[in-house]
């Protein structure tokens, strides 16, 4: 609700009175006319007493503007119970004198007219009820009654018009309701006097799904959304679809995040998604795309933040069942409040009221990641066209509030592709998953067909559901393309026997090397050892020598002292 | 026409003939005149009234006239929104007038004493 109110534009011209629900503000630029009429025009069961009934609540709770309710069919304890149900407590307010409400029954068999009258009673009336709470807002549900009610319409139109000019002297902002007409707007010309401002609400049915669509069909002086805005009417009042969504302003975060696989998140140039962006994975039934989205949800959840699963084909405990045969603990963070799982069936209600309604949860629970799973189930309850154009809407008001959203949808395998293509535009990311056949085998395959503002890889990578999550396999190229399942294990296989074998080889050949060294060793103490041989052998020689040397000389002396020699 | 000016009822007159034995009709008629200040309409329906009930109920009616101006969470109770209304009170059932009263015709109508010529 914060939200709505920060972003409704200033007034341009004319001063407006905010109505407090959500989103019409924002179609209106800021609220209805201040001090005028509107008309609120729509058929049986649109919602127009609800809708004027939460304007004057609003009011007298938010606005500090207290309020009359003119009630022309239903009694005052009639309303009060009826709108009970949606949380507004108005007979509270009416003891705190914030609110009055006038019941103004009129039969015309009870009645009979001679000659002339106007309708100051109802002057008066309005103008007590008016003084009594100090209003600045009326509302008149529905004054057609009236014309039912009164016989003569020429002194009705009169007095009507003279009401509504009473009602803008008096300064207070009205609403009148009005049935839609076959010819004209209202079925009695309503819009004649009332013409500042009309509203106008639908409740349309097809293929027995109810959408509530609501248009500004005029305001006079100002700007305004003039497309059909999709409402609902839910426990806690009227919501219309907001329209920030209409504008491609959001902020682009360089921040990453996840995948949740840590083989994705280096494929995505080593970091994961980028903050914010949305994320299609596509692929036939069974590919895993599930499980991809849980994973994802997990990874969010373990770095501590809330993640919103909208699950249209499982319900939670069924999710979280089926999530940990792939080693996911969902409940936990379903525990610790990180995780809400949202299950419904697509053919619930209407898409409208799906995109209402994930929108409000949203809202509430203030996700940083968001699930769909899976987006094409929609489909079924709209056209395509419809499914894009909520999406689009859900996609841009993700991205406003910086929510990281992954889609997954479901192609089948005859033109399958085009199907998630028509989405696949509004996307940053597109992960495709497809089933490889090989071998007689059936396989999964991952590949990124997109991702906008990062490098990321271009492989078709094998993974597989273990329990220990999705697991990304190396790629192995064969002749005949990308080599999965067994014929990727017999690879692997025989890379491995081949990396043993060469191990086992260099250890032989270092084996041998040692023992040639061992060997050379051995030799060269061979040598060295004889070579100790042969020197000493001549040193022992050489001294022989010369101690033979000595002996002779002395003996030569010996002689010569003998011979007497000179 | 004082009753009008103050939103008093007009009731001590029409006592008096009450009190007169009635030929044929003995049950007392309550008659209630919604106005909003003395307009023209306002005037002529309370004179248009009172000569209807003095022809055609001689002796058993009592007109209160409330003024909404003088008080206006009067409208409330008998479901008023045009002006001149007059409410039948009694006898019962509740039957309504709105308008001038000018013709007399639709007024014994409305007044259910068409019956009584």
């Amino acid at each position: 609700m914060a939200t709505v109110r920060k972003k409704a534009v200033k007034p341009d011209g004319i001063e407006k009175c905010p109505t407090g629900i959500s989103g019409l503000d924002e179609v209106t630029g800021g609220g209805v006319p201040k001090g005028r009429s509107t008309l609120v025009v729509g058929g049986a069961g649109s919602g127009k007493t609800l809708l004027s009934m939460e304007f004057l609540i609003n009011g007298a709770t938010r606005f500090n503007e207290p309020g009359v309710f003119v009630a022309f069919e239903e009694t005052a304890e009639e309303l009060s119970k009826n709108v009970a149900s949606l949380g507004f407590d108005v007979q509270a307010l009416v003891a705190k004198k914030k609110l009055a409400v006038d019941y103004v029954y009129i039969e015309r068999s009870e009645i009979e007219e001679t000659g002339e009258y106007d309708l100051e009673g109802l002057f008066v009336r309005l103008g007590h009820a008016i003084q009594s709470v100090g209003a600045k807002r009326v509302v008149l549900d529905t004054i057609e009654v009236l014309f039912a009610g009164l016989p003569n319409p020429a002194i009705l139109r009169a007095e009507l018009r003279r009401l509504f000019r009473w009602l803008k002297s008096e300064g207070v902002t009205a609403v009148i309701t009005g049935e839609r007409g076959e010819q004209s707007l209202t079925r009695y010309g309503l819009e004649e006097y009332v013409a500042d401002c009309v509203i106008f609400l639908d409740h349309r049915v097809t293929d027995q799904l109810s959408t509530r669509r609501l248009r500004v069909v005029k305001y006079r002086g100002s700007a305004h959304g003039t497309n059909e805005y999709p409402f609902l009417i839910d426990e806690q009042g009227i919501s219309i679809l907001p329209i920030t969504s209409l504008g491609l302003v959001h902020e682009a975060s360089t921040e990453k995040v996840p995948t949740g696989i840590a083989r994705l998140d280096r494929m995505f140039d080593g970091g994961g998604f980028y903050r914010g962006s949305s994320v299609l994975v596509s692929g036939t039934a069974g590919t895993g795309k599930t499980s991809l989205a849980a994973s994802f949800a997990d990874a969010a959840c373990r770095s501590g933040k809330r993640c919103l699963y909208f699950a249209f084909e499982e319900s939670e405990s069924q999710l979280v069942r089926n999530m940990r045969s792939i080693g996911l603990d969902m409940a936990k963070w379903t525990r610790k409040g990180l995780l809400q799982v949202h299950s419904s069936r697509p053919e619930l209600q209407g898409l409208e009221r799906h995109l209402v309604e994930m929108h409000k949860l949203i809202r509430d629970f203030e996700p940083q990641a968001v699930v769909v799973d899976p987006v094409t189930n929609l489909i079924k309850v709209g056209d395509r066209l419809e499914v894009t154009s909520m999406l689009t809407r859900l996609v841009d008001n993700l991205k406003m509030e910086n929510i990281t959203s992954l889609f997954t949808s479901l192609v089948t395998d005859a033109g399958g592709a085009e199907a998630a293509a028509g989405v696949s535009s509004l996307m940053d990311t597109w992960i495709n998953l497809e089933d490889i056949l090989s071998n007689g085998e059936r396989n999964r395959g991952i590949m990124i067909m997109k991702s906008r503002g990062m490098a990321h890889s271009n492989q078709v990578r094998e993974f597989s559901l273990t329990d220990r999550g999705l697991v990304i396999a190396d790629a192995y190229l064969g002749p005949s393309g990308i080599l999965t399942g067994s014929a990727r294990e017999t690879h692997e296989a025989q890379e491995r026997a081949a990396l043993t074998e060469q191990k086992n080889e260099l250890k032989r050949k270092k084996r041998e090397i040692e023992r040639k060294r061992k060997l050379m060793q051995a030799k060269i103490e061979e040598l060295k050892a004889g070579f100790e041989v042969d020197k000493e052998e001549m040193e022992r020689i050489a001294s022989e020598g010369r101690e033979k040397d000595a002996a002779s000389a002395a003996q030569q002396t010996v002689m010569a002292h003998m011979r007497k020699a000179d | 026409m004082k009753g009008t000016a103050t939103g008093k009822p007009l009731r001590e007159a029409n006592k008096r003939s009450a009190k007169r034995p009635a030929k044929k009709e003995k049950k007392l008629w309550e008659l209630r005149l919604y106005v909003a200040g003395q307009t023209p309409k306002s005037l002529a329906a309370f004179a248009n009234l009172k000569a209807i009930c003095e022809e055609h109920l001689p002796g058993c009616y009592a007109i209160e006239v409330i003024d909404l101006l003088v008080n206006p969470q009067l409208a409330r109770g008998d479901q008023i929104i045009a002006i001149p209304t007059l409410v039948r009170k009694l006898p019962v059932p509740i039957r309504k007038i709105i308008g001038d009263l000018s013709n007399t015709e639709r007024v014994l109508v409305g007044l259910d004493l068409r019956s009584l010529q």
